[in-house]
């Protein structure tokens, strides 16, 4: 743990923090108005084109149930798309590889994959997917799931400072402006900015390159894998997605090739989740409170950075003793990225829902592995994906607001809106379906032949590799723990269809609470309301996040990670 | 009825409530209550499982943990036993005294005498002097003093009469004086009393929006942990381990928020118990909940921030004039008011040395008495002429016009909202006396810790606006609602109430009704008609208006009552893991040990000190359900900071020292 990285941290930190209050003024701009943005010249043009296709219904305001069936019928229509481009890749064109058909089950698993937001990957895309389908069947999902996840935060968001109002914004415009105004410029950018640091952009088959040193039985040439990865690279962080060009995904030098591309796609992860926080707190006219939901935000992720980096930074202190030099935890980490960025990199890609790795968790020590882990299951909140993020939390901040909010001796209120019944009902389902999404299926697949199969190492690592595995694909994640490969017919569908309960049927409590927020009255905000800034909130806010999280996973992480860490600590032994 | 505050536990109700625990153990009163309802089967379980699998854990061990279990369900049922029994020897007290009244009911020109019972809605009754009001009902005829000691605990008579506003009679009561004709308005079984009595008993009390939201949470709750110990079985089978049915149950109870899920309904039912207490009496537990959310307060003027009457203050003698004559002779000339005006000059001026007089004493006078008409009164002594009164009345009749100093003083003095009345003799002017409205003592400090809630304060008063300004100022209050009719009130809370806000008045006019019907939280006076106590949502047996201050602190101490015990009961289960977890895996996996922070002695002792925690906390923690987190006025970020270090930080510390100290003991008694 050397100055240089505390430096490099501060300076993240600071920057995050820096960015946030444009980008969330740009986000209220792009999502609350019609107005111009300097964007408008280059995309102005496809808006009224799309705006016109699509005709009145894309611009009138829409209940909840409106804007939730518009939702799921994009989304369905988008995952079919996908799945029949897949299944058909083999005659479709930019196929240069000449790459058969997906097999129905991994179509599946990939199409819900990407529509989801999660891009967990159950395939090595460039062994597996034409350039056609990658750039096509899943980038496509990558702006629009992005675009979606937004849209739904911004309609909770609306739903909380809207007084007796019936409707909560129209999908279609919300999803069309962020994704025109926001995603694609900006990825535009972050892609010229990747490219200046060597990531690949070409339409070119495998190229075939002579090794300079060969083992024995090994051939002299390798050929290596090539396309157009910095444009799909910049959507991947930026709408957190995660899915990456390689199967190596950020640690692939194609992708991810020095520090400072690193830089910046840890930058992109986090910066509109980030940003949406400021919105929050413009559209609720309290700025502060945008603020205080961003900073408990902020102590999580940095308390789970530091955990994990300090794991990671004394790996197995036996390790010496056995005459192996201790420079930390290099295990299954880039030696240009260390110990610091690659702890860094496993945190920001969990915290929010993004999912691209540049390290592999699986080899993390038990302590370092368990950071990521604990910020999937938490619920993502902290920053969180594109939008998932900020209306998870709200649902923790609702819930902080009613079981403390009692305590000032109020019906409890958030922001005006009295917290009543049917609000509490749709939070409680809410945390009980993520937890019952992840717990259920890694129980099953815990005691199955086809949920073990792909356990890669014995003991509680293996627990840890199915827990990563269902909190990953139920959180929408995407990232792998590396030791579990989803290999069978059944865990394909399994975890697919875990993606998609995990997106949609979050989504539909969340969208109905918008829509049962927005139909209240506000109560002017007093000295006897509940104060929903400052460090009293904050504090409570971080408390009512883990204390559900912990009570929720807190027996089988027990028997995961937990016991592992001991396992190590006591004896030196690691799976 | 001034319920002698049942103290917390008199030998009977205790003795009442333990029968009453147990019988509450059917599940079918208890399926009500989730939690519980989930203790309850999981304390079945553990027992059934001591006849099935033998060998899994030891007997003893079992048959422990089910007693315990036990208790926890037992305890919570206790609970709400005991804040029910304390309900009911309230309404045991008030039902004594409506048992068998006789009532002469009049059917034409005859009365007969049938029981109380058998009144109905509409029927007419006489009530003579020495007899018992037999039923709630409204004076269409006559005048009575009427003893409603056994209602209000107030000793003083009150007059009740046809007409007006003092029309109403409330079955129980006792008329002392002449005899009145009643008529009935309320069915036998549907009064006042009875409403009263059922609603002290919580015979059929419904949860509140609060309390709805608060179980749906616990319910969630349950559920989620449900859900994490059902799917340890297979995690526990993956790693080789196969956790015993009495484990797992233990553990799911600990982690179930039983505390609160236990006391929740105990809860509620002291917190209308509390207000009773106060005299007050809610028509529903709603009621009480919204007072709490009360973020406006209208109150009328007169009676309820002034004394009724307005009172001499200050002497202002014309120039030339002596300020003891002028004291003199505003005193002869008020002798003969009879008004609280006029009897507070007469006091005013002893304390200007001059000794109280009787009208007999001054020989050859004659006494001019106060009228509305004439709007003076005096003194004729000798060919002296001496009045007081309005200052055009005394202008007129002294045929003088004030000298300027003079009119600067009234003007002044109704420039401050007060009144001016002059003193004069024919041709002379002598001073002017000031009279104002008098705030009642003591109420600035509840404006200031009104504001200290977020409630804001507004007075309604028929004056104009200056004077309804001073009195405002003085008062302490926010705003006020000068010149106002009735329906200027309606409309004002209407107004209120669009902008989000919760309304809450008192009231006990007839004309008050729509207001006191509109308003979220209506507290009629008991001294109200019929009209105002049927519109309002609670009844103020006391009738005092500043009443409503108590009410809402009592409704704001049941939500922090129930906010902090959930808080309370959730942080506990950090510490229950810390007991658990590692004694269930230390089995398999010895190199766990470090995580048994608290040194427990052996993993069934841990196991077992838990659960005995989790019970005996619910027992502990009764006194503080029944009685309430103690109120304090101040801003919500204050008190949500203080709350949130005593009940959150205090119950993720408070399991840890108890869980411990139990360990110590059962280990050392070699419980297991």
């Amino acid at each position: 743990m050397e100055s240089i990285h505390w430096i490099q941290l501060s300076l993240f930190v600071g920057l995050l923090l820096l960015l946030t209050h444009p980008f969330g003024w740009y986000l209220h701009r792009v999502l609350e108005t019609k107005a111009k943005t300097i964007f408008s010249p280059v995309v102005g043009g496809c808006e009224k084109l799309l705006f016109k296709v699509l005709g009145p219904g894309a611009e009138k305001e829409q209940s909840w149930k409106q804007y939730g069936i518009s939702l799921a019928f994009f989304s369905l229509a988008g995952m079919l798309l996908t799945y029949f481009i897949l299944r058909l890749q083999h005659i479709l064109p930019l196929n240069p590889q000449n790459l058969a058909a997906v097999d129905p089950a991994l179509a599946f698993n990939t199409a819900a994959s990407f529509a989801t937001n999660t891009n967990w990957q159950s395939y090595a895309g460039e062994s597996t997917l034409s350039y056609f389908s990658q750039m096509v069947g899943l980038t496509f999902h990558n702006f629009v799931s992005a675009a979606a996840g937004i849209a739904v935060a911004a309609a909770l968001v609306r739903g909380v400072v809207r007084k007796s109002a019936l409707t909560i914004g129209n999908f279609w415009n919300d999803l069309i402006r962020v994704t025109l105004h926001l995603l694609l410029p900006l990825s535009f950018l972050l892609a010229l900015i990747f490219m200046s640091q060597g990531v690949i952009q070409n339409f070119q088959a495998d190229t075939a390159v002579t090794c300079l040193e060969t083992k024995a039985g090994q051939a002299r040439s390798q050929s290596i894998p090539q396309g157009p990865v910095a444009s799909q690279e910049a959507i991947k962080m930026l709408g957190t997605n995660g899915g990456g060009f390689f199967n190596a995904n950020s640690a692939h030098p194609y992708e991810n090739p020095t520090p400072l591309s690193n830089f910046f796609q840890l930058l992109a992860i986090l910066l509109i989740p980030s940003a949406l926080t400021r919105y929050l707190g413009l559209m609720a006219g309290n700025k502060k409170h945008g603020w205080a939901v961003w900073s408990a935000m902020a102590v999580l992720f940095l308390a789970s950075l530091l955990v994990c980096w300090r794991a990671e930074s004394l790996g197995n202190k036996r390790l010496p003793t056995a005459g192996v030099s201790r420079t930390g935890n290099m295990e299954g980490k880039e030696v240009r990225f260390g110990v610091f960025n690659s702890a860094l990199f496993a945190t920001v890609t969990t915290a929010a829902s993004c999912g691209a790795v540049n390290s592999m968790h699986d080899s993390f020590t038990p302590l370092g592995g368990l950071m990521p882990l604990l910020n999937i299951q938490l619920g993502e909140v902290v920053f969180g994906g594109v939008g998932s993020g900020l209306y998870g939390m709200l649902v923790f901040v609702i819930l902080a607001v009613f079981i403390a909010g009692l305590m000032v001796g109020r019906t409890p209120e958030y922001l005006g809106k009295k917290i009543e019944s049917a609000d509490i009902k749709l939070c409680a389902f809410y945390i009980l379906i993520s937890a019952i999404l992840i717990l259920g299926p890694a129980a099953w697949a815990a005691v199955s032949r086809w949920g073990t199969a792909g356990i890669g190492n014995d003991g509680p690592h293996g627990l840890s590799e199915i827990l990563y595995a269902f909190s990953s694909a139920a959180g929408n994640n995407g990232s792998a723990f590396a030791g579990y490969t989803a290999i069978s017919t059944m865990a394909n569908i399994v975890l697919g269809l875990a993606m998609l309960a995990g997106r949609f049927m979050l989504i539909v409590p969340v969208l109905a609470l918008a829509g049962n927020l927005a139909g209240k009255k506000a109560i002017p905000a007093g000295s006897g309301s509940f104060p929903v800034h400052g460090l009293t909130f904050i504090a409570l806010l971080i408390g009512t996040i883990l204390i559900v999280g912990l009570l929720t996973f807190f027996p089988p992480l027990s028997l995961g990670p937990v016991v592992e860490h001991f396992i190590m600590t006591g004896s030196g032994k690691l799976f | 009825m001034r319920p002698a505050a049942a103290s917390l536990f008199q030998k009977e109700i205790l003795r009442q409530a333990v029968i009453n625990a147990f019988k509450k153990l059917d599940p079918r009163s208890l399926a009500r209550n989730p939690v519980m309802f989930v203790s309850e089967c999981c304390a079945l379980l553990t027992t059934t499982s001591l006849f099935q699998q033998p060998g899994s854990e030891p007997k003893g061990f079992i048959i422990q943990i089910s007693l315990w279990l036990w208790f926890t369900v037992l305890f919570a049922n206790f609970a709400e036993a005991v804040a029910e029994g304390r309900g009911k020897a309230q309404a045991d007290s008030l039902r004594r005294t409506r048992s068998h009244t006789p009532a002469n009911r009049r059917s034409g020109q005859e009365c007969e005498r049938v029981a109380a019972e058998s009144l109905r809605k509409n029927d007419i009754v006489v009530v003579s002097a020495g007899e018992t009001i037999p039923a709630d009902g409204e004076v269409i005829s006559g005048i009575a003093t009427v003893d409603e000691s056994a209602i209000t605990g107030e000793s003083a008579p009150v007059i009740r009469e046809s007409g007006g506003d003092r029309s109403s009679v409330t079955g129980g009561t006792k008329v002392l004086s002449d005899r009145i004709i009643v008529r009935v308005t309320a069915d036998s079984g549907e009064g006042f009393l009875d409403r009263m009595i059922g609603l002290v008993e919580g015979a059929n009390r419904k949860k509140t929006p609060n309390e709805i939201a608060l179980t749906i949470l616990l319910s969630g709750l349950s559920v989620i942990f449900l859900v994490a110990i059902f799917t340890l079985k297979f995690f526990g089978l993956y790693a080789g381990v196969s956790f015993s049915v009495t484990v797992l149950v233990s553990l799911l109870v600990c982690l179930l928020p039983t505390t609160i899920g236990g006391l929740l309904s105990a809860i509620g039912i002291a917190g209308i118990d509390r207000l009773v207490q106060k005299n007050v009496l809610a028509m529903s537990g709603r009621a009480v909940e919204a007072a709490g959310d009360i973020d406006v307060l209208l109150l009328d003027k007169t009676g309820t921030i002034t004394l009724g009457d307005r009172q001499a203050v200050r002497f202002i003698p014309a120039p030339g004039v002596a300020l003891e004559t002028l004291a003199d002779i505003a005193q002869l000339a008020s002798l003969s008011d009879e008004t609280p005006e006029g009897r507070s000059i007469v006091i005013l001026a002893k304390k200007h040395g001059l000794r109280g007089r009787a009208i007999t004493e001054i020989p050859n006078a004659r006494f001019v008495s106060f009228s509305a008409q004439t709007r003076m009164s005096g003194i004729d002594i000798g060919r002296h002429q001496f009045r007081k009164g309005a200052p055009d009345a005394i202008a007129s009749f002294a045929a003088i016009e004030f000298p300027p100093e003079m009119k600067r003083v009234i003007e002044e003095i109704s420039g401050e909202g007060g009144t001016a009345l002059a003193v004069a003799e024919r041709e002379e002017a002598l001073g002017i006396i000031h009279l104002k409205d008098i705030v009642k003592g003591g109420l600035k400090d509840r404006f200031t810790r009104l504001r200290a809630m977020g409630i804001k304060t507004v007075m309604i008063t028929g004056d104009n606006r200056l004077t309804a300004a001073t009195i405002a100022r003085e008062a302490g209050v926010d705003d006020f609602l000068a010149e106002a009719r009735p329906e200027d009130k309606m409309a004002l809370i209407r107004k209120e109430q669009r902008n989000g806000y919760l309304v809450a008045m008192t009231g006990d006019g007839t004309n008050d009704a729509p207001a006191l019907a509109q308003a979220d939280v209506g507290v009629a006076m008991n001294t109200g008609t019929q009209a105002a106590k049927e519109a309002g949502n609670m009844v103020d047996l006391d009738s005092n208006p500043t009443k409503l201050i108590e009410i809402i602190e009592t409704g704001k101490q049941l939500l922090m009552t129930r906010g902090a015990l959930t808080t309370f009961s959730i942080a506990n289960d950090i510490a229950k893991y810390f007991a658990i977890i590692p004694a269930m895996l230390i089995v398999i996996f010895p190199e766990i040990a470090p995580l048994n922070i608290m040194k427990l002695g052996s993993p069934r002792s841990a196991i077992l000190s838990a659960v005995v925690f989790n019970a005996l906390i619910i027992i502990l923690l009764i006194p503080l359900a029944l009685k309430g987190v103690k109120f304090r006025p101040m801003k919500a970020m204050a008190l949500l900071r203080r709350n949130l270090a005593i009940f959150g930080f205090g119950g993720l510390l408070i399991p840890f020292i108890g869980i411990k100290i139990i360990d110590i003991a059962v280990n050392f008694f070699h419980l297991v």
